[in-house]
This record gives structure tokens, C-alpha cells and sequence, in this order.
């Protein structure tokens, strides 16, 4: 167990309803909003896997995804439009021990965190990232976003979206992240198997979480029925195989917006080293996280004056 | 000529190990007894392009280059002689030679290399050599190093030759060599020193200029403003960078990532300076002291993570290294025009503070009040400095450095302090407080026992939640701003204003950052020379010290704010800050890309002291003051 920090590691049962605050926050998302569907999903995944809230340090960006640490107890960090992965991969970074999630919508991280998104999946750091994708701007009134349809009507597309939507699973692939599933609200038990495996795995975890909007966009029955990939006798790929997962991915995306709903398991790579380990074998990060020795009063600190030789 | 002082200018083309070469010898000089300060003018190029350092050594404190130099060694552009490159680069071979050539005072040596350069593609040289009394020394520097080594060595040549023409002992410059190299090349450098430095030695030499000789009191280091910065920031315990390259910043950020990994530290290079300054925040979030930094461009990304580090409350120190701007501007070359961009970038009423040190030693001990602030008072920090002072290099005594560190995480409380800190009624942690001493809320680390909070960009409750409650925004704002309070007090007892020259003087001159050490430099000749003349350096930029100004400014008639900006920044800062002042301050303004040179601020004192009017002959710009 941790010195400085006891909330880490320690083995015990734990309740879903540790995840809730004391006082819930009356809830800015609508009804029948997939974004409760993620929560719940959170809830029980930690839960299931046994951590303590302090252990865990949930980074948001900006939108009704964003939210979700106001409605999950933990350590939070909100922090602005498409920025949560790099304070994220960061606070991991400085203290490797911690379970660090990072969430955001489609928009926060397909499009103004795009760059971030790519980098951290190819560094592969071992976190996880779940993103919202609702396929519009919720929280601005129903913009039309990254993932949003061709042709998809908005009062900043008022004669229909003109480009393709992203292909969110390709670009992970792409990228560099080692595990890349997509699950949706309308699925809760397949949405926290995902999280779990997600979190359990030793990389940059991918999540591609079908939220619908009932607001702006679709309701819940527009994603039903879905298919999960694994347990369809239509699908029979290899996620351990990048090609295989390649080609799945893309009839995936594809299919959305035929009307077919495909979830599941994509892809993942159990053999490559996470971040951590990488910078770990060439010297590069300390074995013992780096946020310890600032509670170590008996750390003797190196001293500039110990390198200055070098200067005379 | 009995110049006090050699100014050595090495001239080559970039890649041609100018700087490397430049730096041996200054530690030879400095070595042998003497202060030395070291400029640098490069191109934003990786082969080819007149580079040259300047070298300045003498016998007692130099805070500045000089005006011009009394030694130029051209080695020749040795990149420059790719035919196809002629058309773009025009006569780029012979610069090293012709560039400033006017600039060689009276009297002053030349050595160049004939195996490269020919005087013949040099308007008038002949000419020019004999109205000015130039002693010139053409060597086969090239010949030379191939007879015992390779080409390469030609440098070593060209100190040697130097050498042999100052009447200085090879002995540190052997030593030097010894210390960087082993086994055949440095035999062959031994070679190419001794030779060169005989051959020379046999020459008739008409001249005078020798080497000054001088004495140290204790040992000394050659250090530039990125080490000094660096050093800090290791003694501060910062053990985190995230950075994207970005010249002139890159300097101090290299230096940080190849010494943490050693110290248990992380450096991280990343996408962009957006990810870098996010990463910084992060890694600050969960426990660690951590930094970034760019030049003027990248830290345009830092905007808004800057503003997040503001209202999270995480403390964060930022480097922002200037150069000439807008946009990608002149990258190599320095300019004190960011100084609006770092104190206001970021939407909303901003919280952060902002330290522009004048030369190493300050470098080091604004980067530590700039950790210091950051943690006590969770804060961004901000130090701001220059390509100038990024990569210049002066000679500090070794002990300067001989510190405590001080890794200290300010108001962040331990698992036990937790037990006995606030909590709302759910048993979260109420992060900021409204009625915080000084402002400061204590602050916890995820992995924390009873710690747990929600930190927000939104504006919040004391707990972190996300709140727009009039009550609560007001305290929150209010809080924010007593810590800006707390923090000016605390640097008036710090004291890092500096004032130079004649205190009873009625004539002033004021100056931020690196422009500092030249200001002094000309207050001393001008009171030297019978004037009356005292200057301010200011270092505080935010939290400003607006009654040291006002003293300063009520205590002359007048003064002129000296700043490399066009749109006279800094002199606004002033008049906003200290308000009342604006017919007393006039500006000396410079933007050519090149840094002040003493005499220029001479001129520009005795222009106003006869009335003003008038402007200078140098390439920099008068403009009177409010009413004037």
C-alpha cells in the first residue's frame, strides 16, 4: 500500500453506491439521456473491480459528457473543451498507481481534442477513455458535431452537413490505442463488462459509448436493436488480429448510419508495453511514483550545486 | 589601441561549431581571471547562414556586450558554398568577413581564413583597413587542421591563432580541450593549437590589443540564463516538463530533460504546446512539482490551459522564452514583445504572476520565488525572459549555486491533516474555502484518504461542484483576487527591483528583463563620464510594484523606459499600473531583432538631456513623453 496515499490499492468490497455523492446534484442531463447509462455503467464497473473512489481520478472535458464527475464520487478533474486527455495521461504520469479514467463527448474528443486523442492512444498510456458519442452538440442545442450523419441538419448546417462522419474506431486503430470497444446506453450489461475489461487492461483503452440524445438527435429506440459483434453468428473476426479488426471496424461505422447498431469488442493488443513501462525500461520514469516523494520527508533532494562542476 | 577589454567575434556559418568553439574559449577566459559575457547572433537555420558569437572578457563585472569588438576571427561560411545556393543566399560565404565589419573598432584585429574567404569579394577592404588601423592576419586555417587532423579543426586553429595574437596562455584552453576530447582528436587539436599558435607567433604583429589579465576571489561557472532557470527549478524539486521544441525556449527545456531522468524526474515531449502546458496541470493535479514553457507562439496554446491552472487553482510554473514577433516573427532573434500577450492571454479577469529576471543569477532566483509562489498560493508562475538571455552566458561564482533545496507542495495537506480539514456534510472535502487565510484554500492529491474533490474550470462550490450562485461567485472571485494580495506583500519583502547609478540623480531610465545588464552598463559610462544618470530594472511584472516605480519616478524629472518593442508595452504597463507618471516617461524603443548596445542608450540619454527632438543614428527609435 501507498505511503502518502492509502485510498490506493487497498483490497476490499465495495459498493456501488460508494460512487454516488452524499447529495446528488439534481441531474442537467434529460430524461432518458444515454449519458445515465454511462454512469451506471462506471459505477458498477469500479465497484465490480473493487476500487476505492480516492483511488480513482475521473477527467472530463466540456459538454453534458462532462458532467459526469458531478454525479460521480471520486477525485475529479473538469477541464476544458477536448483538453481531458492530456491532464489525464499527465496525473498518470506523476502517479502511475492511481486508476485514471478520462471521459468527453464526440466532439470533445473526435474534433477539438483530436490531436490529443491521437497521441494518447499511441502512447498507450494505461487509462481509460470513454467517449460520448451522441453524434451532435448536445449542451449548445444540437449542433452538428464530428460523428454527426452526411447531410445531418443544424442551425450551423442549415442545408445539411456536407462531410463524412469520423470513423471513431479506425482513427483509435490507427492511432495506437490497444483496446478499442464500442457499447451503448441501451446495452447496461455489455457497456460495464466493456469498462471493466477496459480498465483491466494494461494500455490506452478505447470506448466508443453510443449515448443517444433524445433532445437533439435520437432516442433510445433508435439504437435498439443492436448486435453485439462477439455473440452474432453474422460477425466472426479475431480482435487480437489488426486487419480483421480493421475491416470490422469500418462495416461498423458504416452500418451506424444504415440503421444497424454493432457493438462489441474491436480490437486489443495484450503484448504491447504500456507508456509507462516503455519510459520505465529506458530509465525515463521512476519505479515509484513520482507524486510519493513529495510526502517523503526524509527524501534527499538532488541539488543543482551537485552538477555544476561541469561549468567551470 | 589599449582597449580595458578583448571582444572576441568568431564568425562562421551555423553548423560550423561556432558555438561550441565560442564557449571553450570564453571558460579559458574566464579561467584565467576574467569576467565574460557572451552574445550570440544566429539564423533560423540548420547549415549555412552568418552566425557569429561575441565574446567579451575584461578584468571586473561585464553586464553587456560592447559596443562593437576590437578582435574578429572569420572563419568563413563554410556551408555557404553550395553553388545552387548562390542565388538565394547571395554573398552568405564572405558575411562572417563583411557583416558589421564597420563595427571593429579602430586599431582592431583581424584573422580569416584565406582557404575560404578572399578579401576581394569585400567592398573596399583595403580601404577600410587602413582608415581604421585594422591589423589583419590571413591564415590558411583550413590547410592547417588538414596538415595534422581534418578541416573541422579549424576552429581550434583560429584560437589558436587568437591566441598567439593576445599574447594568452595556451594552458586552460589545453586544459578545456583535454576535458571535452581524448586520444587521436584531441592529439590532433593539440596539433593544430600548437601549430597554429607558432606560426602566428613568428609573424610580425604591429598591433597592441592583448588579452587583460585579472583574478577570481573563488571558483566560477560559466552559465547561461536557460541554466540558471533550469538550476532552479531542480533545487525548486520540479521533477515533471512537458514541451513541445520551440526555439529559443527549447535551450532551458533541453536542459531540464537531460538531467531529470537521473533524479527520478520525467520529461515529456508531446503533441503540442496545448497537451504540454495540459500535462504540466495534470501532473501538478496529482502531487508533483511540475513545469512548462514555449516561446511567443506556443505559449498562444497555453492560453488555455493557463486559464484552467488559474481557476482550478493548481499551481504551475510557465517559461515563456520571447522572441521577435508577430506570428513565427524572427525565431532566433530577441524581442520584449510578448509582455501584453503573457500578462493578459486567456479569457476572464486573469490570476497570475509574472517574474522577467535581468541575467543568470537572477534567472535562478526569480525561477525559485516563481516555485515558491506557485505552490504557497496556487498560482500559475510565470517567468519571462528572452532569446538574449536564453543563450547568453556570463561567469558566476560557483558558490552562488551552493543552495537548499526546496521541494515544498506549499498548503497541500497530508492523510493526517485531511482527518482534522473541512468536509461537507457527504464527507467530501471542501477544496476552496470561501474564508481562506490569504485566499489560499489547502489543497489535497487524489489517492488521498478523505480528500476527494472535484477541481472545475466552471466557476464552483467550495467543494468543486459547478455552481453560478451570485453569493458564491462573488466570494469565489474575491478570494481569488486576495491571493494577488498576499503574493505582492510577500515580493516586496523579496525586493527584486534593482536600482543602478548616481541615487541623487534627476535623469532616469527603466528597464525589464534582459535589457537590464546594457542599461546599467550605460548608466555607469554616463556617470563616469560626468552625467548624473540612475536606473531601475524592474523584475515584478504581475503582481506589479507600484510603489518602487512611483518612488523611482517621482524621485527624477524625467525618464526614458528602454524596452525591445515597438509599441512601447512596457512604459503602458507602467502608466496603467502606476498611474500619473505619463508626462515624465518617454521610450527608447528598439525592433531590429538585435539587443540594445550600451552606446546606443548613451546616445539616446544625451538626445533628451539636450532638449530631445531629435533621433538617434542607431537603429532604434525616440518617442517623447505624454505632452511632450
Amino acid at each position: 500500500m501507498s505511503k502518502a496515499f492509502s485510498a490506493i490499492g487497498e483490497e476490499r468490497d465495495v459498493e456501488r453506491d460508494e460512487f454516488t455523492p452524499g447529495i446528488e446534484p439534481q441531474p442537467t442531463w434529460c430524461p432518458g439521456c444515454g449519458d445515465f447509462g454511462v454512469l451506471k455503467a462506471l459505477k458498477g464497473a469500479m465497484a465490480e473491480l473493487g476500487k476505492d473512489p480516492e483511488e480513482v481520478l475521473l477527467c472530463t472535458g466540456i459538454g453534458c459528457s462532462g458532467k459526469l464527475n458531478s454525479y460521480f464520487e471520486s477525485y475529479g478533474f473538469h477541464t476544458i473543451h477536448g483538453r481531458s486527455l492530456p491532464v489525464a495521461r499527465a496525473a498518470k504520469v506523476a502517479n502511475h498507481d492511481l486508476e485514471v479514467v478520462a471521459a468527453g463527448g464526440d466532439g470533445d474528443g473526435y474534433g477539438i481534442g483530436g490531436n490529443h486523442f491521437t497521441h494518447s492512444a499511441r502512447e498507450n498510456h494505461d487509462m481509460t477513455y470513454i467517449v460520448f458519442n451522441n453524434e451532435v452538440f448536445g449542451l449548445t442545442k444540437g449542433q452538428t458535431s464530428p460523428t454527426s450523419p452526411k447531410g445531418h441538419k443544424s442551425k450551423t448546417q442549415p442545408h445539411g452537413n456536407a462531410k463524412d462522419p469520423v470513423r471513431p474506431l479506425s482513427m483509435s486503430l490507427s492511432a495506437g490505442a490497444s483496446y478499442i470497444a464500442r457499447t451503448a446506453a441501451v446495452n447496461p450489461n455489455q457497456a460495464q463488462e466493456i469498462i471493466v475489461e477496459a480498465i483491466e487492461h494494461d494500455g490506452f483503452s478505447h470506448i466508443d459509448f453510443l449515448t443517444q440524445c433524445p433532445t437533439w438527435n435520437k432516442d433510445a429506440k433508435q439504437y435498439v436493436p443492436y448486435v453485439d459483434v462477439q455473440e452474432s453468428d453474422d460477425y466472426d473476426f479475431d480482435v487480437t488480429d489488426r486487419r480483421e479488426a480493421s475491416e470490422m471496424m469500418y462495416e461498423t461505422e458504416d452500418k451506424l448510419y444504415e440503421g444497424t447498431v454493432l457493438t462489441g469488442r474491436y480490437y486489443q493488443d495484450s503484448e504491447r508495453n504500456s507508456y509507462q513501462a516503455e519510459k520505465q525500461q529506458r530509465g525515463d520514469m521512476p519505479e515509484e511514483p513520482l507524486a510519493e516523494r513529495y510526502f517523503d520527508e526524509d527524501y534527499e533532494w538532488e541539488r543543482s550545486y551537485d552538477l555544476i562542476d561541469r561549468h567551470k | 589601441m589599449t582597449d580595458d577589454e578583448l571582444i572576441w567575434r568568431v564568425a562562421g556559418g551555423s553548423g560550423d561549431g561556432i558555438d561550441s568553439t565560442s564557449q571553450n574559449f570564453a571558460k579559458a577566459l574566464m579561467r584565467s581571471g576574467l569576467d565574460v559575457f557572451t552574445h550570440r547572433h544566429y539564423p533560423s537555420r540548420i547549415r549555412g547562414g552568418h552566425t557569429y558569437v561575441e565574446i567579451r572578457a575584461k578584468d571586473g563585472n561585464v553586464t553587456s556586450r560592447g559596443d562593437g569588438y576590437n578582435f574578429l576571427l572569420a572563419l568563413g561560411d563554410s556551408f555557404a558554398r553550395n553553388p545552387s545556393e548562390h542565388a538565394v543566399y547571395g554573398d552568405e560565404e564572405v558575411k562572417p568577413l563583411s557583416e558589421n565589419l564597420d563595427d571593429l573598432r579602430e586599431g582592431g584585429i583581424i584573422v580569416y581564413d584565406e582557404g575560404l574567404l578572399d578579401v576581394e569579394d569585400v567592398p573596399n577592404f583595403e580601404e577600410r583597413v587602413e582608415e581604421n588601423n585594422w591589423h589583419v592576419y590571413p591564415l590558411d586555417l583550413r590547410a592547417l587542421a588538414k596538415e595534422h587532423g581534418r578541416e573541422v579543426m579549424r576552429n581550434t586553429a583560429g584560437v589558436g591563432a587568437t591566441a598567439a595574437l593576445v599574447d594568452m596562455d595556451l594552458e586552460h584552453i589545453e586544459d578545456l580541450m583535454s576535458d571535452a576530447m581524448g586520444g587521436e582528436i584531441l592529439e590532433q587539436n593539440l596539433e593544430v593549437l600548437h601549430d597554429a599558435y607558432e606560426q602566428v607567433n613568428s609573424m610580425d604583429q604591429p598591433h597592441d590589443l592583448t588579452v587583460p589579465t585579472g583574478e577570481h576571489d573563488e571558483d566560477q561557472v560559466l552559465v547561461s540564463g536557460s541554466h540558471g532557470i533550469a538550476y532552479a527549478a531542480i533545487d525548486a524539486g520540479c521533477r515533471f516538463i512537458a514541451g513541445y521544441p520551440m526555439t529559443p525556449w527549447t535551450d532551458a527545456y533541453t536542459i531540464m530533460t537531460n538531467l531529470l531522468p537521473d533524479m527520478g524526474g520525467i520529461s515529456e515531449q508531446v503533441e503540442d504546446e496545448l497537451a504540454a502546458a495540459a500535462m504540466a496541470v495534470g501532473a501538478s493535479h496529482a502531487g508533483a512539482k511540475a513545469m512548462s514553457g514555449s516561446s511567443g507562439g506556443g505559449f498562444s496554446l497555453m492560453s488555455e490551459p493557463l486559464g484552467l491552472a488559474e481557476m482550478t487553482e493548481t499551481p504551475l510554473v510557465l517559461l515563456e522564452a520571447m522572441r521577435a514577433g508577430p506570428s513565427t516573427g524572427m525565431p532566433t532573434k530577441p524581442e520584449q514583445a510578448d509582455l501584453e500577450h503573457i500578462l493578459y492571454t486567456s479569457q476572464g479577469d486573469s490570476h497570475r504572476v509574472a517574474f522577467g529576471p535581468s541575467d543568470p543569477k537572477e534567472c535562478y532566483e526569480q525561477t525559485r520565488t516563481a516555485f515558491e509562489i506557485a505552490w504557497e498560493y496556487q498560482i500559475p508562475a510565470i517567468v519571462v525572459y528572452d532569446q538574449k538571455l536564453s543563450g547568453e552566458y556570463r561567469n558566476v561564482d560557483a558558490s552562488f549555486f551552493d543552495r537548499e533545496p526546496n521541494a515544498s507542495l506549499g498548503k497541500t495537506l497530508t492523510e493526517d491533516e485531511i482527518e482534522e480539514a473541512a468536509h461537507d456534510a457527504t464527507g467530501k472535502f471542501k477544496r476552496y474555502q470561501h474564508d481562506a487565510e490569504d485566499g489560499v484554500s489547502p489543497r489535497t492529491v487524489p489517492g488521498q484518504k478523505g480528500g476527494r474533490y472535484l477541481a472545475s474550470g466552471n466557476e464552483h462550490w467550495p467543494t468543486g461542484h459547478i455552481a453560478e450562485d451570485p453569493d458564491n461567485r462573488t466570494a469565489q472571485v474575491e478570494r481569488r483576487l486576495e491571493k494577488l494580495d498576499a503574493i505582492h506583500e510577500d515580493l516586496d519583502d523579496r525586493d527584486q527591483q534593482v536600482v543602478y547609478g548616481d541615487e541623487d540623480a534627476d535623469f532616469g531610465l527603466i528597464a525589464w528583463g534582459s535589457q537590464q545588464g546594457t542599461v546599467e552598463e550605460a548608466v555607469a559610462r554616463l556617470n563616469d563620464n560626468g552625467n548624473s544618470v540612475k536606473a531601475l530594472g524592474v523584475s515584478d511584472l504581475s503582481p506589479f510594484p507600484v510603489e518602487e516605480v512611483r518612488a523611482f519616478v517621482d524621485s527624477v524629472d524625467e525618464a526614458i523606459v528602454v524596452e525591445m518593442s515597438s509599441t512601447k508595452q512596457f512604459r503602458g504597463l507602467i502608466q496603467k499600473e502606476v498611474g500619473g507618471v505619463a508626462t515624465k516617461l518617454s521610450s527608447l524603443l528598439k525592433y531590429n531583432g538585435n539587443p540594445f548596445e550600451p552606446a546606443e542608450i548613451v546616445e539616446a540619454v544625451e538626445i533628451e538631456q539636450n532638449g530631445g527632438g531629435e533621433q538617434p543614428t542607431a537603429q532604434t527609435t525616440l518617442e517623447p513623453a505624454a505632452g511632450d
